[in-house]
């Protein structure tokens, strides 16, 4: 692979950019393989990326049936924050919130990661006192945040309305360090770090059955053919229940579409990511200028990656309130993608009734903050065949154990 | 937008008038039973890319519960049906079988 850089660009430009390599090989599978992860969405790639680098295994295919990136990690408003409530959590989002700090340098890939600042508004008494036990969860854990009254808020957000009238902005939870990333450039920078490596991106197979004897995997049946595994990573989020059932166990997951959307592309008015829970919106400006938005999901099962129009009514109603100048924009694109949600609305890192078959899913609304950190994590237990400390509480066993790890209160919106 | 019809006050009702209760026919288990039927009540779910029977709630309109047979893939709806039943109806298997002949039935 050869190297991105200034001076890469000044040769290039000096012969018409014909030297340019592609980012990544498109191998035929072969016959089988060390590790199999099935998924080639930010998850399942940091899975093989520091299957390598961490662990020296490099004899591993990522399998994907579309195209890489073109899951949930395409779709999303790629908020990145660490501010959760519970240890576990706080752990593994700020292990993720700290490689994404050099995970450019470190993939030879512009990620462009922005730590802009991000705003969680709170616009009850309920919230206020939430987001400052919050904080002070947060100070104990290592993790950096502050709580910041209405004045500040205003400062930090000029185009802000605080005064209501139905949800007055009382003051926010602000973690400096917190931000965006681009989203395909996670995707892709791991995947051309991962083909460097030797490993195989198979796009365009899907897996259509685990075929396993005596509980233990011996491959997977593909639109391609056999391809054999002496260990298995399940990586594909919305579809985490059919691949489960192909490997004859049940999840406690459940699938939902949750939207997006942008605006036409406008002057810079907002440099920080705002999310505002109650009301259920969050906004960002991306460096094109449009305005990224998103909701709450719906709430029935959906496979379809769309989702309801009457969510996105809601949330840019909130938003107006807030937002007041955003009134008369037009919005560009609507999307949706299909979530993996948990009864505790945490995910999983797990081992699985099968003795080498590993499972990373229910990252549900707001996995992508966490790509490098679940990566990390899920690489470990896949090499070493049980839980590092990062993934230790997030075995799917807690729910028969009823060692919740509750974020459904915190986190409250989608994101 | 999906619209179901109540089955106990006959609206043909619009998702925001509804609220999703998520699977139907869930058997249950309380004190007594295993930690693994329990488990398997209260967090697994089938989750199904296609045919799912449901319960929802009439939450604007008259305010009962009710179940509905759709496809979770393209949204289609087979029926709806009163709570009051145990495994779905015959006439709404017969109609799933014919749009589904590739369906395995209720596992
Ligand atoms: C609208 C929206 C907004 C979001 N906003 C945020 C946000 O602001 N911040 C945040 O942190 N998170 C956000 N999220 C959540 C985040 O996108 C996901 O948690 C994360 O991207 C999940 O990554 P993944 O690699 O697990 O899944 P995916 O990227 O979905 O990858 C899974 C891959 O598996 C493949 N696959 C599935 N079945 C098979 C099969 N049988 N064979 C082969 N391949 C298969 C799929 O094609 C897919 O490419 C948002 C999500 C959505 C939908
Ligand atoms: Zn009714």
């Amino acid at each position: 692979m050869k190297r991105y850089s200034v001076f890469a660009i000044a040769r290039e430009a000096m012969r018409h950019h014909t030297g340019w390599e592609r980012a990544w090989a498109s191998p035929e599978p072969r016959p089988s393989y060390d590790v199999i992860v099935i998924g080639a969405g930010g998850h399942g790639l940091a899975t093989a990326y520091y299957l390598g680098k961490n662990f020296g295994i490099t004899n591993v295919a990522v399998i994907e049936k579309g195209w890489l990136g073109g899951g949930n990690t395409g779709r999303n408003t790629t908020i990145i924050r660490s501010n959760y409530l519970q240890d576990p959590s706080a752990a593994i989002y700020e292990k993720a919130r700290s490689l994404y700090e050099t995970l450019s340098q470190d993939l030879n890939y512009n990620v462009m990661f922005s730590p802009r600042g991000l705003l969680m508004l709170a616009q009850t008494h309920h919230e206020v006192r939430g987001y400052m036990r919050t904080v002070h969860a947060n100070l104990l854990q290592g993790v950096e945040t502050e709580w910041i009254g209405p004045d500040q808020v205003k400062r930090l957000v000029p185009i802000m309305n605080i005064h209501g009238p139905r949800y007055p902005v009382l003051g926010a939870l602000l973690q400096k360090r917190g931000g965006t990333a681009r989203h395909d450039a996670v995707a892709w920078g791991y995947a051309r770090a991962c083909s460097a490596m030797g490993m195989h991106i198979i796009q365009q197979c899907e897996v259509t059955g685990v075929r396993a004897e005596g509980g233990v995997v011996s491959g997977v049946e593909t639109t391609k053919g056999f391809i054999g595994t002496k260990k298995l990573a399940i990586v594909v989020a919305g579809h985490s229940g059919q691949v489960a059932e192909m490997a004859g166990f049940r999840l406690p997951v459940e699938a939902v579409a949750l939207q997006a959307l942008v605006s036409e592309p406008v002057k810079p008015c907002i440099d920080v990511v705002v999310m505002a829970n109650t009301v259920h919106g969050y906004m960002s400006q991306s460096d094109k200028g449009e305005l990224v938005i998103g909701g709450g999901t719906d709430s029935f099962n959906n496979f379809t990656q769309r989702g309801s129009f009457h969510h996105i009514e809601e949330t840019l109603r909130a938003l107006v309130e807030t937002f007041p100048i955003i009134s008369r924009l037009k919005m560009l694109r609507q999307w949706g993608g299909i979530v993996d949600m948990t009864g505790d609305r945490s995910p999983i890192i797990s081992k699985t009734p099968l003795g080498n078959c590993f499972i990373n899913c229910g990252w549900g609304t707001g996995g992508f903050k966490a790509i490098p950190g679940s990566g990390w994590a899920m690489a470990e237990l896949v090499a070493k065949g049980e839980p590092g400390p990062l993934a230790a509480e997030f075995g799917m066993d807690r729910f028969r154990a009823g060692r919740f790890i509750d974020e459904s209160v915190a986190a409250g919106v989608a994101h | 937008m999906l619209i179901l019809e109540c089955p106990c006050c006959g609206v043909k009702a619009e998702e925001t008038e509804l609220s999703p209760g998520h699977e139907a026919h869930l058997k249950r288990f309380g004190p007594g039973s295993s930690d693994e039927e329990f488990e398997s009540y209260m967090f697994a779910r089938k989750n199904p890319k296609g045919v799912h029977f449901e319960r929802w709630r009439h939450s604007y309109g008259c305010g009962k519960w009710f179940l509905a047979a759709r496809c979770t893939a393209t949204l289609e709806v087979f029926g709806t049906y009163p709570a009051q039943t145990s495994e779905p109806p015959p006439d709404i298997v017969a109609r799933i079988k014919a749009r589904r002949p590739e369906w395995e039935g209720c596992k």
